[in-house]
């Protein structure tokens, strides 16, 4: 289960509108534990791809590095990452799974049809090695905080 | 010096976000983290023993790819180690349509 407040949730679908027809792309930091993943904060990353942003995305490695050390310094983990199929279903492709290496981590993909997020999906990446990793469909619970309603009178 | 490992990594430290490990160079580093924790030599390298392609190394913010003596570059324990397995994907060339709903 991966486990994302209703605002970050949000905040992941519209940075897919917000770089459409471009792939966008975010890590999810967080912590794991028996019940799943679950987000803290997320984080914008930008698509070294500017060759084939539309159907293509990659973070620079360093950009990872400085993600990991934030992380470190709020006491979170990285969990997962987040990334858009402008035009394409919200389904993990060839070039997703052989270019994902965290096992243990979420993948969340949205589909931005025309411009607007569509379906959103997750996929946890299991197994103990390259040779035997894979894809599994993860369900999302998004968590909606309780709102404190004050009235006047 | 510190080593930083990833989460997927971490099964094979003991859950430790961050080990010490002695060296003078990042080969020797990596010699003393795999002797220190035998399982991570098969996640870090090929059979050729050399790092796989997914695995990059920082020396504190330096892409050990880019630094001239590579491997044999000399550390300090003051330095960090940061390895990190890359992030990319997409979509394959096949665009959607009517008849194909985005699921």
């Amino acid at each position: 289960m991966l486990h994302i407040d209703y605002t970050h949730y949000e905040a992941l679908r519209a940075h897919g509108e917000e770089t459409y027809p471009h792939e966008c792309c975010g890590v999810l930091l967080g912590k794991s534990n028996a019940d799943g993943n679950h987000v803290r904060e997320i984080v914008r990353a930008g698509n070294t791809r500017t060759d084939s942003a539309h159907n293509r995305y990659n973070i620079a490695p360093i950009e990872l590095v400085k993600i990991q050390r934030q992380a470190r310094g709020l006491g979170l983990d990285i969990v997962g990452f987040y990334h858009s199929h402008p035009d394409h279903p919200a389904q993990w492709s060839p070039t997703d799974f052989a270019e994902a290496h965290w096992i243990g981590c979420s993948y969340v993909i949205t589909a931005v049809e025309k411009g607007k997020s569509a379906i959103t999906n997750s996929f946890l990446l299991t197994g103990t090695s390259e040779e035997d990793k894979k894809f599994s469909d993860q369900p999302i619970e998004i968590e909606v905080q309780p709102v404190s309603i004050s009235t006047n009178g | 010096m510190n080593i930083h490992i990833p989460t997927p990594l971490r099964a094979y430290t003991a859950g430790a976000e961050t080990v010490s490990v002695p060296g003078a160079t990042v080969a020797e580093v990596f010699t003393n983290l795999t002797s220190q924790y035998p399982e991570l030599k098969q996640q870090l390298f090929s059979n050729e023993g050399k790092l796989r392609s997914f695995v990059n190394v920082y020396v504190n913010d330096e892409d050990l790819r880019y630094l001239p003596e590579k491997e044999a570059t000399t550390v300090a324990s003051t330095d960090e180690l940061t390895i990190i397995p890359s992030i990319a994907g997409g979509t394959d060339l096949i665009p959607s349509c009517s008849c194909c709903p985005l699921l």
